[in-house]
């Protein structure tokens, strides 16, 4: 049976990890390619990338980066932030990405989705989705969640899989931060409305979190940075933790 | 050397990058008769099977006469299905038929374990586990069980040349071995160890 994924996130800026890094024996907890090593060895399935500046200054320490984790790694790995074209996405790819996440593009410019899916797969092209409830409708924002663009989540990923993405990445912006849990309700509503895999992400706080939005969230993957960063909670905690609860995981 | 097919499908890059880690001589040939030089074959891809009709006859020609002279070829993901007679993704386009049947594309829903239901999505996107229906080279020193990384919508059928068969709402072969023919469905270069052992073990198999 196929594994549910746990997925770790980097969030990089000027080739350094921000929120800070906690572990020991690293001999820069900040470098990218330390920690993704680091996780790989503790069974990750897969590791996001995401380019918290995004600006064009930034595109050549981004592709060094995303080459320098590539080099460590032999399992799945993604790019977003700040993929507004096809060129920023063959930079990407080309840096050894096996996975472009778009957001804002995807909504101003749909057809991207579709161009790259035609030019890479659609394994290879992920929809990011920041999603917040208003007036018990979840609607989709953009520009890191400060303006609504009145689009409901599950309508625009419906729309998404259609022109090709392979996964939707789905992130909870009231969550976001918040240690609170990943949000089920939103998960689920979209996870059950499209045929392609929901990557679920925000709000993960414990490692109960994750069963959570395994089981009533219908969520294929879930996405964490902050609870590997900082706590003692690692993912072979984690992946032992779900198997006890029944939930596919790869130990 | 190891020839590293490109017909335009997908990117090279992580195969490339895993095959050099574990110490292979690869080369992207520009012309057909390039293979002559080849050790070994190599047929990579994602995507569309429609793709593998840019394949010219030239080089499907050149391919199947490595294949002639006792240079092993090795299919991943949509070069695994290539191998098969053809698939329904591409009723009109044929395969290298050097194994018998067709590819189908797999079914969504839900499946229950564990008394809970899970949604089936379509594409196949994660690690999944291998059971062996009997040895190969491929998979010396690997795990009854062990998961690898797969992203597919269509899969290649269970027969007598399937030496490894996974399930996602149905069975299907997740590798296949027939004299110097080998195939994977999965991605050896984004499955780990267990990937880069696989690949390990087919040059050994050179």
């Amino acid at each position: 049976m196929l594994s549910k994924r746990i997925i770790a996130c980097l969030d990089v800026r000027n080739g350094e990890v921000v929120k800070g890094v906690h572990f020991e024996g690293l001999r820069n907890a900040g470098d990218p390619a330390e920690l993704a090593a680091r996780y790989n060895e503790e069974g990750i399935d897969e590791v996001v990338i995401l380019d918290v500046t995004a600006t064009i200054e930034n595109r050549r320490a981004l592709a060094d980066t995303v080459g320098a984790v590539a080099k460590r790694i032999f399992i799945p790995l993604t790019v977003g932030g700040g993929i507004r074209s096809e060129g920023d996405a063959a930079a990407a790819v080309d840096a050894g990405a096996d996975k472009v996440s778009l957001n804002t593009a995807a909504l101003t410019h749909p057809e991207l989705i579709t161009r790259l899916a035609a030019r890479y797969g659609s394994q290879a092209v992920i929809v990011a989705i920041d999603a917040k409830w208003v007036d018990g409708r979840a609607i989709v924002y953009v520009r890191s969640g400060q303006s609504g663009t009145g689009r409901e989540a599950v309508e625009w990923a419906r729309e998404a899989a259609e022109r090709g993405a392979g996964e939707i990445l789905l992130t909870s912006i009231d969550r976001d931060g918040t240690r609170a849990g990943f949000d089920c309700r939103l998960t689920a509503a979209v996870s059950k409305a499209v045929p392609i895999p929901v990557i679920a992400s925000g709000g993960a706080g414990s490692l109960e979190h994750f069963a959570e939005v395994f089981i009533e969230g219908s969520a294929d993957a879930a996405l964490a940075a902050s609870i590997f960063h900082f706590s003692e909670h690692s993912v072979t905690n984690l992946k032992e933790l779900l198997r006890s609860r029944g939930i596919p995981v790869r130990l | 050397m190891i020839a590293l097919i490109d017909y335009g499908a997908g990117n090279l890059t992580s195969v490339r990058k895993a095959l050099s880690a574990i110490g292979a001589d690869v080369e992207v040939p520009r012309q057909p008769s390039d293979l002559d030089r080849a050790a070994a074959v190599i047929v990579p891809g994602v995507g569309h099977f429609q793709a593998t009709a840019a394949m010219s006859d030239a080089w499907r020609e050149s391919i199947l006469g490595a294949l002639g002279n006792g240079r092993p070829i090795f299919g991943i993901c949509l070069g695994l299905q290539w191998l098969f007679e053809g698939s329904t993704e591409a009723s009109d386009c044929r395969g290298l038929a050097l194994m018998t049947g067709q590819c189908d594309r797999l079914e969504g829903g839900v499946e229950t374990r564990n008394g809970q239901s899970w949604p089936l999505k379509i594409p196949h996107v994660g690690w999944n586990a291998l059971h062996f229906p009997r040895t190969s080279r491929m998979f010396d020193g690997i795990e009854e069980g062990s998961q690898v990384y797969f992203t597919h919508s269509y899969a290649a059928p269970v027969t007598g040349d399937a030496v490894a068969v996974t399930t996602h709402g149905r069975p299907f072969a997740s590798a296949v071995e027939r004299g110097q023919v080998f195939g994977v469905q999965f991605h050896p270069e984004k499955s780990g160890d267990v990937g880069l052992r696989v690949l390990k073990n087919f040059l050994d198999a050179i």
